[in-house]
């Protein structure tokens, strides 16, 4: 039977003061969601039980580097998912920009990022999505591009709608944008979700409250930055992406 | 300056199907290569269930051992579904399969030479719906017997995990290699730290 938001609240509480007490015993803060996370009850079946096997220290390691993108993998357009059909689609339209950046703060350069969301009423253009909110004939919903010497990415969309899912009575994904990003080496790799400041879902989201660390998830929220909106067009939102990385990065001469 | 704080990560949940795989992804090797190999398996959960809404992106190193420098995803043109990412002659290392209704995954690729120190192997990244943080995980081939036995990832294992990432070979150059997220011969999986 399906849990009740109350008893997910409760689960999500209950993660969040054994965090606090690993904290207070020392353990360091934790950036990621914990693979086990049961009030996201996908998560079950779906985590490895063994610990991960450490990789360290090597610098022949295959995964220092990773693979190579450039001009061929986009077009000047696929940034602007407003402009992939006939007509306009119907929304907020919004920018959202911001930098790629490794742990010591160096832009990230040429690599690809790539974002897909639901539009504007909630709906996802996936034949698996069953929530009986309009299709956009004008939005897909997906982009790609690659990011410049400074490291820079910029999406021109349209604002997504929250949604629906199943994961327990009345639960509801806040609107969020989700990125895939390559960093220099396979080790960065990161897919995760930008949300939008002040949404009220927050608290009732098992996937955003997996990040049990409250900076960390605070980091998952772009800001809105108004000198940046563009007057009569379309507001700007601004979000840096910060990869992970090994201590040492195989990194191309030049680079 | 402080170090900038990271980005933490998030699943890629059940909706990315039509965004994320190329068309023909797993196609690695170039179109006719002689020496193409079959590389398939399933992806499946803590109850041996196959999982039909996962990613999985391989990375490798090309038969002489060297990290493809050639840029290129497997995007098409969506007209003529010619490609555009990719010239289709030269080989970049890189594929990205969703898995399909069965949970089965397939890649057709060139074997990966060594690197200094290690035995043949590509580098594999996992995400699914559930899976709120990727996995990295390896596949070895079964026929590198004393490379294997030296590889420093693979002697450090327990002899009962260690085979979860030697691939099988199956007939006509082909390897079969399940990903096990949870349970019963689990795979392992690595921390890059
Ligand atoms: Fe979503």
């Amino acid at each position: 039977m399906s849990a009740t938001q109350r008893e997910i609240d409760r689960e999500i509480a209950e993660q969040l003061e054994a965090y606090e007490k690993r904290l207070a015993g020392g353990a360091p803060a934790a950036d990621h969601p914990a693979r086990d996370y049961p009030p996201y009850r996908s998560s079950a079946l779906r985590h490895p039980k063994q610990p991960l096997v450490a990789v360290t220290g090597d610098p022949e390691t295959v995964e220092l580097s990773g693979p190579v993108f450039g001009p061929t993998d986009v077009t000047d357009i696929d940034n602007d998912l407003t402009r992939q059909h006939a007509g306009e689609p119907l929304g907020e339209r919004m920018t959202v920009t911001g930098r790629l950046l490794d742990r010591d703060g160096r832009p990230v350069r040429g690599q690809l990022v790539e974002i897909w969301q639901a539009n504007s009423a909630g709906r996802y253009a996936h034949h698996r999505d069953q929530h009986p909110a309009p299709l956009d004939p004008n939005f897909t919903g997906f982009g790609r591009t690659i990011t410049d010497d400074d490291g820079r990415y910029s999406f021109t969309t349209i604002r997504p709608g929250p949604y629906p899912w199943r994961n327990h009575t009345n639960a509801w994904r806040p609107a969020h944008i989700h990125f895939s990003v390559f960093g220099n080496a396979f080790t960065q790799r990161l897919v995760t979700q930008m949300y939008f400041p002040n949404d009220p879902l927050f608290p009732y989201d098992p996937i955003l409250q997996s990040v049990t660390d409250p900076s960390a998830r605070q980091r998952l929220v772009a800001r809105y930055d108004h000198d940046l909106s563009e007057p009569e067009f379309s507001l700007k939102y601004r979000w840096d992406i910060v990869l992970d990385g090994p201590s040492a990065t195989w990194i191309e001469e030049g680079r | 300056m402080s170090r900038p704080e990271l980005t933490p990560s998030q699943t890629v949940g059940p909706f990315f199907g039509y965004a994320l795989p190329f068309p023909d992804g797993g196609t690695m090797a170039p179109a006719g290569h002689p020496d193409t190999v079959t590389v398939h398996g399933y992806v499946l959960d803590g109850a041996g269930a196959p999982i039909p809404d996962a990613l999985v992106e391989l990375w490798q190193a090309d038969p002489a051992g060297e990290f493809p420098r050639v840029g290129g995803s497997m995007r098409r043109n969506p007209v003529d579904g010619g490609y555009l990412g990719r010239n289709g002659v030269d080989f970049t290392g890189f594929g990205r399969i969703a898995t399909d209704a069965k949970g089965r995954w397939v890649a057709r690729t060139l074997l990966p030479g060594a690197r200094p120190g290690h035995a043949p192997h590509i580098s594999v990244c996992v995400f699914a719906r559930g899976l709120l943080h990727h996995l990295f995980t390896r596949v070895y081939f079964p026929e590198n017997t004393e490379a294997n036995a030296a590889d420093p990832l693979l002697s450090s294992l327990d002899a009962a995990r260690r085979g979860t990432l030697v691939a099988t070979a199956e007939q006509d150059r082909t390897y079969r290699f399940d990903i096990r997220l949870q349970g019963e011969r689990e795979t392992v999986f690595l921390d890059f730290g």
